[in-house]
């Protein structure tokens, strides 16, 4: 059944927001879980994307998603009234949300649009909510102002210095870690050079961290291991047994290897994909 | 007894190992009815007891025989629903065709008479006609049908004969089961399974894909919100085992679900030319198993391109669980068969891409409880394979997703649903079948229990 895109907007160069009607999905999910699209039904591979709100009422999802590769892209240039054919979830285990206390809320880049629902779930359930952003430049800072709003203290951070703090995010984390107050846990979500750098830091300080991985799938549903990864010495499947598992334990190093498992012909795939564009003119 | 056994026409393997066609190409009127002529009409007809749903063999059979396969398709339909399918699929040598009276008195079971591939000429025959099967008035009842494999399948199309308003709900974005994104193009055209879809489709079935019941919806949902009054479980095995083994977390490890369903489902065969998952352009693979599931994995690895394909299996070759058809095929096409081996660890290079496999060598030792003579590790005779690529193809175990969002469903140790003989689960209202319930089993098996399942449903809603 296909999914009609309603809304859409660009956050940030490469980052685009869309609103899509899948009411089934709209009620029944929550903070942390996660949907798998595939644009057409033949030949379009499937794409896991966090669920990053949803308004049961009107029965839509909204997906935050950065055009990376070939199905990103293709996602992209769709339109207000275009439709998906194919949006299977809520996959994945919800974030355990309760009353910890102070939590630290840490994103990087695309990352910040699967720590949104989860960081308003914490600040729901009655948490002090301090959230640090991140991102290589200024462009690329989305959702400031979303962030702003459920945060009691939010930090803006680049690489570069052109916005916030010039600072890569484990800076500020480390400084939160080091109050007298001890945040009751750190939830760190980003590419996995910074979750994997995020852990190292509130390991020190013994903060319980959260991430959530984003490994490459097919199906979601258990059925293929492809999105196996090592968590403290065991092998977990991200779509079932997470996305979202305890940072300590997650073999980073292993996981950022099988995900360029497909480097080169994603690059493949995205190189002819733009040149077919640019070819019949559809390409700004 | 004077006629040979007809060969089934086949693509030369050189050329099919090339491209994704069906590989066997299924009888000429000529070859079937030779074939047909070939039975003795058995008085008794052990065949039909070795057929998991009964199909009067013996009778169909009779009826090519005498040129009338429109006949023969109605014999058939009365019991079997995916005649097209099973005919490719079914392990003949185990089930029926091992018990028929001219394989015995040569004792050997190729020298059978081929049930299969005659079913298989007589539903081909037939795909195109319109049989969609008559309807009884509307119950206003409602059934679900969780999950679309051979035993969801023919759950739809039974309950629907009886009057009944059935949804059949699907995780993937395509219906089928494992005949769609496990079973390969080249021994199972998707196309044939599609027909069965559609058919279920023009009867009145309705099907929602994207549909994950569990988590979408869960099964007290469906039944306490939703209006169903019925839900038959179909969900099959899909969990793949791996071997516990160092380095199967290495880039270039799959399990056969993964590789299958890139290259099936997704179509990755097709990379490049439209379709958009990728999938490993291997030149030396090794697949460990000995199944229907490594020899799949293994003739798909050939047909993405692959140069040599190592089969790895521990026991001798006699005890393969694989047809023999396809172990026949898979020799044919170059498939490199390492019997009485197993990999102790995979090896990976500094980028922790697969570069072998170590292997040791077994014996084979007692008997263990399967009857089966246990295969045992030589000590010191470890030795390493040149590979790219590993596919473990071990098998698959049960998927516990509806086990954790189905409180009050009772489950087995194994993680497999419990049911009665009718098919009914420990709660009312509930059946289930298939993989989920026997472990990895076969379509035709899945397919037995979906209509044990589908008769006891129609029952109970007659009463309910
Ligand atoms: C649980 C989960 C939640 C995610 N949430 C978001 C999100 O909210 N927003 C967002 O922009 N991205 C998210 N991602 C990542 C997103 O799925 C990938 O960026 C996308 O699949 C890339 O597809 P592509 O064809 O455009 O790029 P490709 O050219 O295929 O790949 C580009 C990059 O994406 C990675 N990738 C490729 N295929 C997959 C795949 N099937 N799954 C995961 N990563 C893949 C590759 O490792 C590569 O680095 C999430 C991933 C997971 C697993
Ligand atoms: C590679 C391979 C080769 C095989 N070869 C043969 C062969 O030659 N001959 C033979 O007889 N058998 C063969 N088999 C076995 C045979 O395919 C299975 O026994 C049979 O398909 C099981 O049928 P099923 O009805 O249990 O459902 P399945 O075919 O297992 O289908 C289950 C369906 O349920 C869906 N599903 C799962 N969970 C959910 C959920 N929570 N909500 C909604 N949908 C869900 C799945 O996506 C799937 O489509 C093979 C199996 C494999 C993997
Ligand atoms: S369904 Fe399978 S077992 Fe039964 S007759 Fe046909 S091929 Fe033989
Ligand atoms: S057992 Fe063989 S020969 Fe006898 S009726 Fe059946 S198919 Fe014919
Ligand atoms: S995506 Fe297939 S098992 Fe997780």
């Amino acid at each position: 059944m296909p999914h009609k895109i309603v809304n859409k907007n660009q956050l940030s160069e490469n980052v685009y927001r869309i609103e899509v009607e899948a009411a089934n999905i709209a009620s029944a999910r929550k903070p942390g879980q996660f949907v798998i699209v595939g644009i057409s039904t033949e030949y379009s591979e499937r794409i896991p994307l966090t669920i990053a709100g949803a308004d049961a009422d009107k029965g839509t999802i909204t997906l935050i998603f950065q055009a990376v590769g070939k199905s990103t892209a293709e996602m992209a240039n769709l339109e207000v009234g275009d439709s998906i054919d194919n949006i299977v979830g809520p996959l994945g285990q919800p974030t355990h949300i309760e009353k910890f206390g102070t939590v630290v809320c840490v994103g990087g880049g695309i990352g910040n649009a699967p720590l949104l629902p989860i960081a308003k779930g914490l600040k729901e359930a009655g948490n002090k909510i301090i959230s640090i952003i991140g991102a290589r430049t200024k462009e690329l800072i989305i959702l400031e102002d979303e962030f702003k709003a459920i945060s009691d203290e939010l930090t803006v951070v680049t690489d570069d210095g052109s916005y916030g703090r010039k600072a890569l995010v484990t800076e500020p984390l480390k400084e939160v870690c080091s109050r007298g107050e001890k945040p009751a846990l750190a939830v760190a979500i980003g590419p996995t050079p910074m979750m994997k750098f995020c852990c190292l830091t509130t390991k020190e300080f013994d903060v319980p961290t959260v991430v959530s991985l984003n490994t490459i799938m097919i199906d979601g549903t258990g059925m293929c291991g492809g999105c196996r990864v090592e968590v403290g010495g065991e092998t977990k499947f991200v779509c079932v047994d997470g996305p979202e598992f305890d940072g300590h334990k997650v073999n980073f190093d292993l996981m950022m290897k099988r995900m360029n498992a497909y480097k080169d012909l994603e690059q493949e795939a995205l190189d002819k994909y733009k040149e077919h564009r640019c070819k019949i003119g559809l390409d700004k | 007894l004077k006629i040979p056994p007809q060969e089934m026409p086949a693509q030369e393997p050189d050329v099919r190992k090339n491209n994704v066609e069906e590989v066997a190409l299924g009888y000429t009127e000529e070859e079937a009815r030779l074939e047909a002529m070939r039975c003795i009409q058995c008085k008794n007809a052990p065949c039909v007891e070795g057929c998991p749903v009964r199909i009067n063999i013996k009778d169909f059979v009779g009826a090519i025989a005498d040129g009338d396969d429109q006949k023969a398709m109605e014999i058939i339909q009365q019991n079997q629903l995916l005649a097209a399918v099973c005919g490719r699929v079914c392990p003949q040598e185990i089930q029926c065709q091992a018990k028929c009276t001219v394989g015995l008195r040569y004792k050997d079971p190729t020298m059978a008479v081929s049930i299969g591939r005659l079913e298989r000429f007589v539903a081909d025959k037939f795909l195109d006609n319109d049989m969609t099967p008559k309807i009884a008035p509307e119950t206003g009842k409602k059934v679900a049908v969780v999950g679309s494999g051979p035993g969801g399948i023919v759950v739809a199309g039974e309950c629907r004969r009886a009057g009944h308003d059935v949804t059949i709900f699907e995780a993937f974005h395509k219906p089928g089961g494992v005949m769609v994104y496990g079973i390969p193009e080249f021994r199972l055209p998707k196309a044939l399974v599609q027909k069965e879809i559609d058919k279920l489709i023009k009867m009145g079935v309705k099907l929602e894909c994207n549909f994950l019941v569990g988590r979408t919806r869960t099964v007290k949902q469906l039944m306490n919100e939703d209006g169903f009054q019925a839900v038959y479980i179909g969900v099959g095995a899909g969990l793949p085992k791996f071997m516990n083994i160092e380095g199967e977390q290495l880039v270039g490890v799959y399990s056969a679900n993964e590789y299958l369903t890139r290259a099936n489902l997704m179509k990755a065969y097709d990379f490049g030319k439209g379709a958009d998952t990728p999938i490993a352009r291997s030149k030396k693979v090794a697949v460990f198993g000995g199944g229907n599931v490594a020899m799949d994995s293994a003739r798909t690895a050939l047909r993405l391109g692959a140069e040599e394909v190592y089969l790895i299996y521990r026991r001798s070759e006699a005890e393969m669980p694989a047809r023999i058809e396809e172990i026949h095929h898979a020799k044919e096409e170059g498939v490199k068969f390492l019997i009485l081996q197993n990999p102790k660890r995979i090896l990976g290079d500094d980028k922790a891409r697969v570069r072998a496999v170590e292997c040791l060598r077994y014996e084979l030792g007692e008997p263990d409880d399967s009857g089966r003579r246990r295969p045992v590790p030589i000590e010191g005779s470890e030795f390493e394979i040149e590979v790219d690529t590993a596919i473990v193809a071990i098998g698959n175990g049960a998927n516990p997703l509806l086990q954790q969002t189905t409180p009050g469903l009772k489950f087995n140790k194994w993680g497999n649903i419990e049911v009665d003989d009718n098919c009914k689960t420990s709660i009312e209202g509930v059946y289930a079948g298939g993989d989920i319930v026997l472990g990895a089993a076969t379509v035709i098996l899945a397919m037995g229990q979906g209509r044990i399942a589908a008769q006891s449903i129609n029952e109970y809603l007659k009463s309910g």
